[in-house]
């Protein structure tokens, strides 16, 4: 089963993380072993079993359409790297 | 007719009305101060656990049966992973696998005939959470892009349809169509303007070529995006097909040969630019949300919905063109200006006792002053009990419709009743003697316009009007024109 570098460039693209060529190697070989450990269920015959699409076993939790008070601004931007004060500051987006 | 069949499909997603958030108790009002609505939930703070909101839930399942789509008995949430600046958690709770709903469709007509009744598919409808918005200010010359997050977390319903559209007018028919039907059943409000809709649309072209298998060829398909009103959608649309087709002369290019395309729509170049290809779905990485337990519905909770909904506008139509001898055409106007306009037109029409009347009355006249002040018809100064009054006169015959409506301003203007403005116009009922007497007298004086008459310009006839006017305001226009008429016609 075992995990190609190709397949760790690709996540890494879409997490947007930029790694090394020894971290590459390393995140081959340990995300590769997760994979292959957990693997070993197909090592099953799931025939005649359903699939499940939730592992709770409950349904229809809701709560009534009622607002409640917000953060105030400043402690909602308190943990972001950059804001002004009003917006978070994030490096431009362009393009869309 | 252009050498190719246009194919069209179209994404929508509408906020659903609610007070608060999809999973969250932060407020959904449009125009707040920005990052005043949020909390941990809606921001992706580790540790919090969402908790769907039932109404935003019965909103979407009540627009699925209105759209006639089959719901599903089990439904659930999926987490659809990406990275952008505006999407705090990393990922989009939305729906994968199991929608709520699916296999519906809406009906559209074209009251000008400009393309038949068809029903165009829904291919499924669900529920999911909205991203924040990221703005980039290229004047202020900066590096950094703002974001604002209010609109993270509320509550929107997708709309997918078949590509079943033919033609942009058919697009544009279908939007309003389905933005009639949501804001009849109280959904959403679907101000493009502020966001409340939102449509994407994928088109391409089938270009005849009967020596192809099939009989065509289809062009690759392009979304575009970035349209903010359904005439910039229209616009759009129409553009695009052009662009493609020539393209495809150039190119020859088919469906399935190079990557789906995204174009945004440029309303003030009048033209589409291309975007960014489109990520592979499957780079999403949908997996279920496993901090959300799915939804089980039962036949008897859809039966009930169903039977709970109110007269669709597709319905409502047919009954005030039934009920009230009115055109289709007519009937299509006064639904398509909403619930409280319908509401004004019914109750005008049942106090007169003349749907046509009525109906002439709002379409030009009351429909006019709302579009002139910019109000919605609840703000319209005259009630439906005076307007009646005054058609019950013209219905007589006391006033003509010129006349009427200058009792009609007066009413608007001084908030007289119809009696009051009546009389204040000095407006009285001119007796057929009267009128005679009148006509004979202009045509005793007028025999150039006689001579022209006779000879077979029978539009000079008109002339007498503004005369017979002068002499007596109350006299019925169309009276004087066919009483001189006959008497030009008596002549030797
Ligand atoms: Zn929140």
């Amino acid at each position: 089963m075992a995990l190609s570098r190709d397949d760790v460039l690709k996540v890494s693209l879409l997490g947007r993380l930029s790694l090394t060529e020894a971290e590459q190697q390393r995140m081959t070989e340990q995300l590769g072993g997760i994979v292959d450990y957990v693997a070993q269920l197909s090592e099953l015959d799931t025939k005649d079993v359903e699939p499940m699409a939730h592992a709770i076993e409950m349904t229809n939790v809701f709560r009534d359409d009622a607002v409640r008070e917000s953060l105030p601004r400043q402690d909602a931007l308190a943990n972001a790297p950059h804001t002004d004060g009003e917006f978070y500051l994030v490096p431009a987006v362009l393009g869309e | 007719m252009p050498p190719y069949t246009t194919v069209i499909g179209l994404e929508a997603h509408v906020q659903l009305l609610t007070a608060s958030k999809l999973f969250c108790g932060c407020a959904t009002k449009f125009g707040a101060p920005p990052n005043t609505q949020t909390c941990p939930i809606c921001i992706g703070m580790p540790g919090v656990l969402p908790v769907m909101n039932r109404k935003a839930f019965d909103l979407g399942l009540k627009a699925a049966v209105a759209l006639n789509c089959k719901i599903a008995a089990f439904t659930k949430w999926d987490r659809k992973n990406y990275y952008y600046p505006d999407l705090p958690k990393g990922y989009q709770i939305s729906q994968y696998d199991l929608p709520f709903s699916s296999e519906g469709f809406l009906e559209i007509s074209d009251p000008k005939g400009r393309f038949e009744t068809k029903r165009v598919g829904i291919i499924r409808v669900h529920l999911e959470e909205d991203a924040g918005k990221s703005m980039h200010d290229e004047q202020a010359g900066t590096a950094d892009s703002k974001v604002d997050l209010n609109r993270a977390g509320v509550p929107l319903l997708e709309i997918v349809s078949k590509p079943d559209m033919r033609s942009p007018l058919e697009a544009r028919a279908y939007l309003t169509e389905l933005k009639l039907l949501l804001t009849y059943l109280g959904v959403s409000d679907c101000n493009m303007q502020e966001g409340s809709l939102r449509v994407d649309a994928n088109i391409n072209l089938h270009v005849p070529a009967p020596q192809e298998k099939g009989g065509k060829i289809a062009t690759p398909i392009v979304e575009v995006k970035n349209m903010n009103s359904f005439r910039s959608v229209e616009r759009a649309l129409a553009h695009e097909a052009e662009r493609q087709f020539e393209e495809f002369q150039r190119t020859g290019q088919r469906l399935g040969q190079v990557p789906k395309q995204t174009r945004g729509w440029d309303d003030t170049k009048d033209a589409t630019y291309a975007q960014r290809h489109k990520e592979e779905s499957s780079d999403y990485r949908y997996f279920p949300e496993p901090d959300l337990v799915p939804v089980a519905v039962t036949e008897a909770e859809v039966e009930s919905v169903r039977r709970a909904l109110r007269e669709l506008p597709a319905q409502m139509r047919s009954r005030l063109a039934k009920t009230y001898g009115i055109t289709a055409y007519d009937a299509e106007v006064i639904v398509n200006q909403a619930q409280p306009f319908v509401d004004f037109y019914v109750d005008l029409a049942a106090r007169c006792g003349d749907g046509k009347l009525a109906a002439n009355w709002v379409l030009q006249d009351v429909l006019k002053v709302l579009n002139e002040r910019g109000i919605a018809i609840d703000k319209y100064p005259v009630s439906t009990e005076r307007l009646a009054a005054l058609l019950a006169r013209v219905k007589s015959g006391d006033v003509d419709t010129g006349r009427g409506r200058e009792v009609l301003q007066l009413m608007l203007d001084q908030g007289q009743s119809a009696d009051e403005a009546i009389a204040q116009l000095g407006i009285a009922k001119v007796d057929a003697g009267e009128l005679r007497k009148l006509c004979e007298e202009l045509v005793a004086a007028n025999p150039k316009l006689v001579a022209d008459v006779k000879g077979g310009k029978l539009q000079a006839a008109g002339a007498f009007i503004g005369q017979a006017k002068r002499k007596n305001p109350n006299v019925d226009p169309n009276r004087v024109k066919e009483v001189c008429l006959e008497l030009i016609q008596a002549l030797p």
